[in-house]
């Protein structure tokens, strides 16, 4: 093998095995971020909601998730609650999760309702 | 001259017992707190890594806390994060929805007050990230409590993951009500400008917040510090 060949490979197994380009699964990601407030079964009862004012939403609920397109959850989890003129407590996660992870989680939130939008 | 001799002698003698504090602390470093600890970076680029981190990072460390604060706490150490390093990990199902499994959740071990001043001393040298820092970023200054607790929980959603005060706010990431005391000035507003800078997986969102919000976060935490006692 000649050394341009193995030179390139090591870069291309340094690239595959470099962490941070990783995409991570929806489940991890809502476990990580999702959980503390929407809770551990996603039913709005996570550890932080105690003191909040504005209570996180139930995902498992059919009835209010079905309300909302694919579009506005997505723009919830990007850009957080207010623009889609709910709380502020629902932040923005754009800047730790990508496009790609954020549609992965409208998704999972649709397996979480067993519900689509409209039904 | 004499005079002289003697200030120099004296300065030696002060640099050398500094010098070795600190290589005593690195020993205990390695030995006591390594296990635990992240002394060299860098900080998780993984969920995996995430769940895994058993303490702070502290490669930073002198560019993050307070040194008086560091040698006081490290002899009575207080839990400052109500659910840990990652929440996940101490979450259970409770009477009313999730609940704290405080079973996980150990006691930090607690130094001598010269092994305190070591390990301190060594942790202070410890500058990585300066990139990320500016010296003098913060404007000492004043906002009342109302208006800081306004800005923290109504405008800016903080408090879903902070307690202002111990039993008041989210639990998910450390009380606040202690930063001032904790943590330098110019380290929180270079965090609070993008906590993924610091910490590139850490579940903190970016809310974008303008140079004028930066500082009165700063003046807020200033002012519960004054309040509760740490
Ligand atoms: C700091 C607490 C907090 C965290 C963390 C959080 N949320 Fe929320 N979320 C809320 C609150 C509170 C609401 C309800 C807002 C309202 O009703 O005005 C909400 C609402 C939402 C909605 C809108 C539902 C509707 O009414 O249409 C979606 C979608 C959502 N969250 C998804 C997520 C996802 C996905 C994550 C993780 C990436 C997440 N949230 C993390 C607090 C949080
Ligand atoms: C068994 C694991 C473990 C060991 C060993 C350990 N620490 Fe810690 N350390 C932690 C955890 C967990 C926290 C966070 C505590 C909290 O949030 O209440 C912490 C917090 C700290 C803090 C405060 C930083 C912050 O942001 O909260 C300092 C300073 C510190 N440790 C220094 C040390 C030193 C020095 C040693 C060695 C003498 C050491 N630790 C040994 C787990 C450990
Ligand atoms: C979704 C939860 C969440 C929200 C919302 C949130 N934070 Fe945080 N915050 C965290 C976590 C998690 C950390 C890092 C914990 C660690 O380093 O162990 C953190 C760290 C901090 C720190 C550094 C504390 C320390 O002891 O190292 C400050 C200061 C802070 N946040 C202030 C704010 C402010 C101001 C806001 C609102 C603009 C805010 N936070 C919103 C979760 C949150």
């Amino acid at each position: 093998m000649n050394h341009e060949i193995i030179i390139a490979l090591l870069a291309a197994a340094a690239i595959l095995a470099a962490p941070a380009s990783g995409k991570e699964s929806a489940e991890d990601n809502y476990t990580a971020y999702c959980t503390q407030c929407h809770g551990i079964h996603g039913d709005g009862k996570g550890i932080n909601a105690r003191d909040m004012s504005v209570q996180p939403r139930d995902h498992t609920d059919a009835t209010a998730m079905s309300a909302r397109s694919d579009a506005d959850i997505f723009k919830a989890i990007k850009e957080g609650g207010v623009p889609i003129n709910k709380s502020v407590l629902m932040p923005p996660w754009g800047d730790v999760l990508t496009d790609e992870e954020i549609h992965d989680l409208v998704r999972y939130l649709r397996k979480l309702c067993q519900c689509d939008h409209g039904n | 001259m004499i005079r002289i001799k003697r200030a120099f002698a004296i300065a030696l003698l002060s640099l050398s017992a500094s010098a070795s504090w600190a290589a005593d602390g690195e020993a205990m470093l390695s030995s006591q707190c390594a296990s635990c600890h992240n002394l060299t970076g860098p900080a998780p680029a993984t969920l995996q890594a995430l769940r895994e981190r058993k303490g702070p990072d502290l490669f930073y460390a002198g560019n993050k806390y307070k040194a008086q604060w560091m040698v006081q706490w490290l002899q009575k150490p207080q839990r400052i994060r109500p659910a840990g390093m990652f929440y996940v990990n101490h979450v259970k199902d409770g009477a009313e929805g999730d609940a704290i499994d405080d079973g996980g959740l150990t006691a930090h071990p607690a130094l001598a007050a010269a092994a305190a001043q070591a390990v301190t001393d060594a942790l202070m040298q410890r500058k990585a990230r300066d990139d990320l820092i500016r010296a003098g970023a913060y404007t000492p200054g004043t906002l009342s409590k109302s208006m800081g607790e306004m800005l923290f929980d109504k405008f800016r959603g903080c408090l879903a993951c902070h307690e202002i005060e111990p039993g008041y706010g989210g639990l998910s990431g450390p009380e606040v009500y202690t930063a001032a005391a904790r943590l330098q000035e110019d380290y929180i507003v270079s965090y609070l400008r993008d906590p993924q800078a610091w910490d590139p997986k850490i579940f903190m969102p970016n809310r974008h917040l303008s140079d004028s919000d930066l500082q009165k976060f700063v003046h807020y935490f200033r002012a519960l510090g004054q309040e509760v006692k740490p």
